[in-house]
């Protein structure tokens, strides 16, 4: 096993070196930190700019020297905000991974109990109901499951109960001046956590419905049920575990994915995020940002892909003597 | 003629036995959605395609006076704040998602075979190169790609549906080399080698035709994850730019009208993004259970 996680270690630093290549060379094809300068008359200015950042260097020195950097955490200083790119990064991580937090403790709960229901109850009405709503959660654009819920949860339900301020918020995690856990964090939690949890539910209550299936209809499953071991046992202390190897897996790897992929989420609910700042930067053609952006983000899918191996051996011990 | 017939080979009880396709034709209607789903499409299809035939009103025709009014019985769909009608706009935005959506499903499944089924059949060193490429691609977040290569290149059509496709390829590419793994081995592919079938000839007229089954799931896969994806781009701002029109920007335009009376304006570009999507998953989940050789003979 040690053996396993080392080799796949040293793999993942490798893909990380090669999309820090990738995202290096692409942001510098595709913006030019000096290009607001193209436009004044003494052409030594842009001249001395990019001397100033070392562009006027081969690209590979460029990227040795940004690579040393990054890799003793200076990522940098951001040409439009002029911030430290580590200070902003950090920021909107914290964000970000408040919403993650929430979203993904609920999905996972949700999407297993959805999918053992619909397992061991299969083709029942219930069944039908939630693979129906998943088929649906799978199809619906993100945005416009958000559009709708901040119709239906802030305008409708204003209108509806006669209120003068909504229930729930669809801007910031907090009232202007508002911190900490309260009411107000979770009036404001509440819309963008629901549209993450609903993508995510109908992922994977599928694949834990598929894998119950195929468990519960093993031998050992019947040999359990046949020497009499209750069915509520069967089902949770037999079946469940096996089943949730594929779906631990499964889950981990789109968990590593979300740290750059709630841009849509965090657009919508102008959430200062990870997923902001891309957004931002690509508008603003803020190269720096960019670049680390993007080593961040695949060094957490990457992060995620060594934790769902390791969770695979951990449930699964025939993988840790092979 | 059936296969066997010519020697003599019956079916059990003398039945004649049934070609690939009547297998697949009967399992395939008997999944009532996915029918329903592919009717559906093919009607949809049409309507868009042909809008200047379908379509109640003109492309683009305004009409300041009524402005945006709800759905009524003369515009089924109301119309948007320059009188737009907005049955009429669906339709004709709906070539534009249509053709994008089934372009990147075709080029990316064209990739990601070719790339699967080299890399699964001559294994060693083009298996470890192309399958390392997969994996980068897997990494590095796809709306960076996106962004990046749409903000250098500029949003055209072009440039999105061939970046698009350049993002769904992998998932495929993976699907077809587990397949060829398998395949390769088999006797039928042996026998063909051991008659002197050139490689190329071995892999496109004895493997691939075998995995169409997943190829065919991941394409249907593709279609819905451009249309989706295309969507999302036009709300960052880096997809179809207007006069051209597609669902995801006629919803994105009319982001400002939650909470407003004319929030109808969101509900149907949304609504036909969500049906389209949802016939194709539901066509591709028939497809994989009428081309599995292991289902019922049904």
């Amino acid at each position: 096993m040690i053996q396993f996680l080392g080799r796949r270690l040293l793999y993942s630093i490798v893909v990380l070196l090669l999309a820090s290549i990738v995202a290096f060379v692409g942001t510098r094809i595709a913006f030019d930190p000096t290009a607001r300068l193209a436009q004044v008359r003494d052409k030594q200015v842009r001249e001395r700019e990019r001397e100033r950042l070392g562009l006027d260097k081969p690209i590979a020195v460029q990227y040795a020297k940004w690579v040393g950097d990054f890799a003793q955490g200076d990522m940098g200083t951001s040409e439009v905000t002029r911030q430290p790119v580590a200070t902003m990064l950090g920021s909107g991580l914290g964000y970000t991974m408040q919403l993650m937090l929430w979203a993904v403790i609920l999905s996972i709960i949700a999407a297993i109990a959805i999918g053992v229901y619909s397992a061991v109850r299969q083709y029942s009405a219930g069944d039908y109901i939630f693979t129906t709503i998943s088929f649906i959660g799978i199809s619906i654009p993100p945005f416009w499951f958000a559009f709708i819920a901040i119709q239906f949860f802030v305008f409708q339900l204003m209108a509806w109960l006669n209120l003068s301020r909504p229930i729930f918020y669809f801007v910031g995690l907090h009232s202007t001046g508002a911190s900490g856990f309260n009411i107000d964090y979770l009036q404001h939690l509440f819309l963008p956590v629901l549209v993450l949890t609903v993508q995510n539910i109908a992922g994977w209550s599928r694949y834990q419905r598929a894998s119950m299936l195929d468990t519960l209809n093993s031998d050992y499953i019947r040999t359990a049920r046949a020497k009499g071991v209750p069915r509520r046992q069967v089902i949770t202390r037999h079946a469940l575990r096996n089943a949730l190897i594929p779906v631990v897996t499964v889950m981990a790897l789109d968990i590593g994915l979300l740290f750059g992929g709630l841009v849509i989420t965090e657009q919508i609910f102008s959430i200062p995020g990870m997923g902001r700042i891309f957004v931002q930067a690509i508008t603003n053609g803020d190269a720096a940002v960019l670049t680390s952006w993007t080593v961040v983000a695949a060094f957490f899918v990457l992060l995620f892909n060594l934790i769902a191996d390791l969770a695979y051996g951990w449930l699964d011990p025939r993988v840790r003597v092979a | 003629m059936p296969i066997g017939a010519e020697l003599g080979i019956g079916g059990i009880d003398g039945h004649k036995p049934r070609s690939q396709w009547q297998l697949f034709r009967s399992r395939f209607l008997k999944h009532r959605l996915a029918v329903f789903s592919l009717i559906l499409l093919i009607l949809l299809i049409f309507a868009c395609f042909a809008a200047n035939l379908v379509a109640p009103f003109p492309a683009n025709q305004q009409d300041l006076v009524i402005g945006a009014v709800g759905p009524n019985a003369h515009h089924w769909f109301g119309t948007d704040e320059l009188g737009r009608d907005m049955l009429s706009e669906i339709l004709y935005a709906g070539r534009t998602s249509l053709r994008i959506g089934l372009t990147v499903a075709f080029l990316s499944t064209l990739l990601g075979t070719l790339v699967g089924a080299v890399s699964g059949y001559f294994g060693k060193w083009a298996d470890q190169g192309l399958m390392r490429l997969t994996d980068l691609f897997l990494v590095i977040p796809q709306l960076v790609v996106l962004a990046i290569a749409i903000q250098g290149f500029g949003s055209t059509q072009v440039v999105i549906a061939l970046s698009l496709a350049a993002l769904f390829w992998m998932g495929e590419a993976r699907v077809v080399r587990g397949q060829v793994l398998a395949l390769r081995e088999r006797e039928f592919v042996e026998a063909a080698r051991s008659i002197g079938a050139s490689p190329m000839r071995v892999v496109f007229r004895h493997i691939i035709p075998n995995c169409l089954g997943p190829i065919l799931v991941g394409a249907t896969l593709a279609v819905a994850g451009a249309i989706l994806t295309e969507s999302a781009l036009s709300y960052l701002g880096f997809g179809v730019q207007l006069p051209a029109t597609s669902w995801g920007n006629l919803l994105s335009s009319a982001r400002g009208y939650v909470g407003t009376p004319q929030a109808y304006l969101i509900y149907f570009p949304g609504m036909m993004i969500l049906i389209t999507v949802l016939a194709v998953n539901f066509l591709g989940d028939g497809l994989r259970d009428a081309l599995d050789p292991h289902g019922s003979n049904g």
